[in-house]
């Protein structure tokens, strides 16, 4: 409950003697610009995206301030109130009152507004000023609310709010200097007591009511309404253009990472084979050669050549994001959604997992009801993340002819490769009828889902966001593939015969595949296939680099190689059966990881290895036998 | 019961608008439309709704603009 003394102080103070860093919060509604803001203090990469809730984890970075004393930023999820009711709002309430295990009570907090909604934003002003911690109120978007001739007084709102506030537009930068100002604890102004005082009852209609005093004493003009949007609404949500446009721009996505992505990739791959070959040429000793070359260089780079089209991925959903056109998409596809028992929020979490399972299962934070949200997490690993695409590459141009179809718009390749993502939507969409229809039955939630104004995405936050995908990508070439690489070319060189390495079916590597190949027999797969399949639990695009290094011991090494090799040792039914393992198999160590993490238990990542393990095997069983019996 | 007397959210025509007067939500959904501006005594314009059936639908309330499915928007009663 708030009291009227609770007095903000107007700068943050230098730290004293024996404390290490400051800690500074950054918190406010979804879309204010919180993430932008939070960019361009600490030029550090982080998800920021113009769809309400979309930052749900909180995010650290550094602030060196002039003096060269440095700060330490969180980036906090949005939030409409303190009120700890969803997981967003617990991480944000647990962190301001010094409730986050690991992490110590901010020192300071920004509240980040967005200047052309202030009525409604300036509610959360007021449990936010209540906690009587330092607090510099931050009204962006400044630039729109000037352009859509709204205006108000700093000073005298300043004054009413009794806390420092600065005018900010966190894409061009202005206003930023006051921020560093208040961070450096050099601004001006006093220790102040509010002149308009807080609400004594802090529910939404009496702070809703506060807000509206404070901003008219503030003499707040509201905006025009955003025109542009409007009008872009009038196209994008009409009823026969809005569903055509929404198809046109998944189709284009996806012919772009399939099509235009095509000569980076060669590029990417030419580059590997050479510097592999030069790297050959300068060690001496067969056996180290063996292991630079057909272990390292060949299995990591099998998995580098994808880094452009996931690149490419990231960047069309960063641009969907920010430009504010997916909140209209969730819309769009609310109804659909809502017909497997699920809701149009469900829409941007399976939507992510196109590209991968990861960000999209902690993406389902913003999901109020806890059993639509389960079911979303539990789906998500049937969406065709991008570590599938290696895979499906690697069989589908070894198997699949290129012919057009349609002209230059769809050729037997890409029609080949957007049936493998309709049929993991498809395996998605009957597992969450048979979820919400059993185990994880509900009532509807009340669906609410706010749609920004639209806007330019800028390339500094597209950027950042590609640079972190990299990263992450890089880090997990650089670790987990690099570590499979390695015990792998162990396991297929050992153990020595006469100090030189054994054929590959009589190394280790051998022996495991012939161990499970009674298994996978049914299926059209070999022992080869099989070490691949074992490799893969890790993630699925290690088999491109694990196929790389079995096959390249026996004598091919580049991608077309592999490909040849493939032909001869594969029927097309275990082709086919391959692409729809793959399609429906649970291969991913990180995806059970945080699904534990983000259901707080081992039971649901166990039922959903178990369920999608058993799916693909009976799926790739009939795929064998059908195709089989059809083309031969 | 009927709420027939009274008019909700989804009788508003395009271009219409209408003043809320309560929500017959549970308290934690009423809590969330609050704090997107759905408070009795707004005003509410109905603008896009979603193709195919037109569910859900854009509703422009405290300068902000939320879609509602029409099972949410039925139980937010206008004044008379």
């Amino acid at each position: 409950m708030a009291d009227c003394h609770a007095d903000s102080v107007a700068t943050l103070p230098a730290p004293g003697p024996g404390e290490v860093h400051h800690v500074v919060a950054i918190i406010g509604p979804p879309n204010a610009g919180k993430s932008t803001l939070f960019n361009r203090l600490t030029g550090m990469r982080q998800k920021v995206a113009n769809f309400p809730g979309v930052t749900v984890e909180h995010h650290l970075g550094k602030v060196r301030l002039e003096s060269g004393r440095e700060l330490h930023a969180i980036d906090l999820p949005g939030i409409y109130s303190l009120e700890p009711r969803t997981d967003d709002e617990r991480v944000t309430h647990d962190v301001l009152l010094g409730k986050m295990p690991g992490l110590t009570k901010p020192d300071a907090v920004l509240l980040v507004l967005d200047s052309t909604n202030l009525g409604r934003h300036l509610m959360l002003a007021a449990p936010v000023l209540s906690l009587g911690l330092p607090t510099l109120v931050i009204l962006n978007m400044s630039d729109d609310l000037s352009r859509r001739g709204g205006s108000l007084d700093v000073a005298a709102l300043s004054a009413q709010l009794g806390a420092p506030v600065a005018m900010t537009s966190a894409k061009t930068g202005e206003g930023f200097e006051k921020v560093l100002q208040f961070l450096s604890g050099t601004s001006s102004a006093g220790r102040v007591k509010p002149m308009m005082q807080l609400p004594v009852l802090q529910n939404v209609p009496s702070c809703r009511k506060w807000a509206t005093d404070v901003g008219a004493k503030g003499r707040y003009r509201a905006p025009a309404p955003p025109i542009w949007t409007r009008r872009l609404d009038d196209i994008f949500l009409h009823k026969v253009w809005g569903p055509v446009i929404f198809a046109m721009v998944v189709i284009a996505v996806f012919q772009a990472i399939f099509s235009w992505a095509t000569p980076l990739m060669d590029g990417v791959s030419a580059a590997i084979e050479a510097s592999g070959a030069w790297l050959g040429t300068q060690i001496s000793n067969p056996l180290l050669k063996s292991l630079v070359v057909d272990g390292i260089w060949s299995g990591v780079g099998s998995v580098l050549v994808f880094l452009p089209q996931i690149l490419l991925l990231f960047f069309f959903i960063g641009i969907l994001e920010d430009s504010g056109y997916l909140a209209r998409a969730a819309m769009i596809a609310d109804r659909t959604m809502s017909r497997v028992g699920l809701q149009g929020k469900s829409f941007i979490p399976l939507l992510s997992a196109y590209a991968c399972a990861v960000p999209a299962i902690m993406a389902t934070r913003t999901i109020e009801n806890k059993r639509d949200r389960i079911a979303t997490i539990l789906i998500a690993p049937f969406m065709t993340c991008s570590a599938r695409l290696p895979v499906y590459a690697l069989i589908i141009n070894a198997f699949i002819p290129d012919r057009p179809l349609v002209g230059v718009f769809l050729s037997t390749r890409t029609a080949m490769m957007l049936g493998l993502y309709i049929l993991g939507f498809l395996a998605a969409v009957l597992t969450a009828r048979l979820l919400k229809s059993t185990i994880l039955k509900s009532g509807r939630s009340a669906f609410m889902l706010e749609m920004p104004p639209y806007r330019w995405p800028t390339a500094q936050s597209i950027g950042l966001r590609l640079l972190d995908r990299a990263k992450v990508f890089l880090q997990r070439a650089g670790t987990v593939i690099l570590a499979i690489a390695i015990v792998l070319w162990v396991l297929a060189n050992l153990p020595l015969n006469n100090g030189n390495p054994p054929e590959i079916a009589q190394s280790i590597a051998g022996s495991i595949g012939h161990f499970v190949e009674p298994v996978i027999r049914p299926l059209g797969f070999n022992w080869k296939i099989g070490i691949g399949l074992i490799t893969s639990l890790a993630a699925r695009e290690v088999i491109v680099g694990t196929l790389g290094t079995i096959y390249g011991i026996e004598g091919t090494s580049s991608e077309v190689g592999l490909q040849q090799a493939l032909q001869s040792d594969l029927t097309l039914g275990g082709a086919v059966a391959l692409l729809i393992f793959f399609a429906f198999a649970m291969q991913c160590m990180s995806t059970s990881a945080v699904v534990r993490r983000e259901t707080g238990s081992w039971k649901w990542p166990a039922i959903q290895f178990a369920y999608m393990t058993i799916f693909a095997y009976a799926s790739a069983f009939l795929a064998n036998k059908i195709v089989t019996a059809l083309w031969s | 019961m009927q709420t027939s007397v009274n008019k909700n959210l989804t009788h508003l025509k395009r271009g219409e608008s209408g003043v809320l007067d309560r929500i017959e939500l549970p308290e934690a959904d009423a809590r969330r439309l609050m704090e997107l501006g759905f408070l009795p005594g707004h005003s509410i314009t109905p603008a896009h709704s979603a193709p195919f059936g037109g569910d859900p639908r854009v509703f422009r309330v405290d300068g902000s603009e939320i879609a509602l499915r029409s099972e949410t928007a039925q139980h937010l009663i206008l004044r008379p």
